[in-house]
């Protein structure tokens, strides 16, 4: 028996390491990637949370929640290869000006 | 008992890779680290007894997602990441502001919430239930993703295609 809490404490560090990760960063795909994991550590406590009150909607929510994960990291991906393609850089602090 | 051992044991190997990810300085080393994190996620949802979600966080994000991202990190030869002025001054701010976050939300958590313990596979999750729950109860929003994906591939088709100044240069010649 693992208390929910317990659940819910992983969840946050997992959010809270992503949102750093965000913050210190600079290669565009790492601060992707740090997006990444702040969705996993949001699905876990919509996971826990489904099992502490017996409700299955948690489990759809994360479903949703991927397939919104996939289709941002498509969209997303394209975006970092449009910028490299017309920036050279992968870095954010060089990507400073909206024009060319 | 071996509940709780299992739950310590994969949620350490899933802090142990989100600490990587932040520690490395290349991305494909990030990269294989979140797969890590999302490899142990897949355990600890098994642990709750959330068989499908633990089998689409293998397939979908561990298997697709993440080989997407891999490929791109290839395609675009990213190297390690070069320091300036900002990030030290991210660095400085950000991780004593993660250490006070994660340790006031896991004080408050432990602390003052009334939560009870959460038995091994409590939730009898087969797929067929969720499968009934999305085209029952959730059929707009499941046919509102479907749109969404739809948009995501063409947008991500059009982006990624190279400029048409450079497809015209490329048939002339």
């Amino acid at each position: 028996m693992v208390p929910l809490s317990y659940y819910l404490v992983l969840s946050a560090i997992l959010f809270t390491c992503g949102v750093t990760g965000f913050l210190i960063k600079r290669n565009i795909i790492s601060i992707f990637l740090s997006i990444e994991l702040m969705l996993n550590g949001v699905n876990l406590s919509f996971v826990a949370f489904a099992a502490q009150w017996k409700a299955l909607s948690g489990q759809v929510f994360v479903f949703f929640v991927m397939v919104v994960a996939a289709a941002e990291a498509a969209v997303g991906l394209a975006i970092i290869i449009a910028v490299f393609r017309t920036r050279e850089t992968l870095n954010v602090d060089r990507v400073n000006l909206l024009k060319l | 008992m071996i509940h709780l051992i299992l739950f310590s044991v994969f949620g350490i190997v899933c802090v142990a890779g989100a600490v990587n990810l932040l520690v490395q300085r290349h991305p494909i080393n990030s990269a294989l680290s979140l797969v890590v994190v999302m490899g142990s996620l897949a355990a600890e949802y098994m642990l709750l007894g959330a068989e499908f979600v633990a089998a689409i966080q293998v397939i979908v994000y561990a298997g697709a997602v993440m080989v997407l991202f891999i490929f791109v990190i290839m395609l675009l030869n990213a190297g390690e990441e070069e320091q300036t002025r900002g990030s030290r001054v991210a660095q400085l701010f950000g991780i004593p502001g993660m250490l006070i976050g994660s340790a006031l939300v896991a004080w408050v958590l432990v602390e003052r919430s009334g939560t009870q313990a959460v038995p091994a596979g409590a939730l009898p999750g087969p797929p067929k239930t969720i499968g009934w729950l999305l085209f029952h109860d959730y059929l707009l929003p499941f046919e509102i993703t479907s749109v969404l994906v739809l948009i995501a591939i063409m947008g991500a088709v059009v982006l990624a295609s190279p400029p048409r100044a450079v497809q015209q240069s490329k048939k002339e010649s």
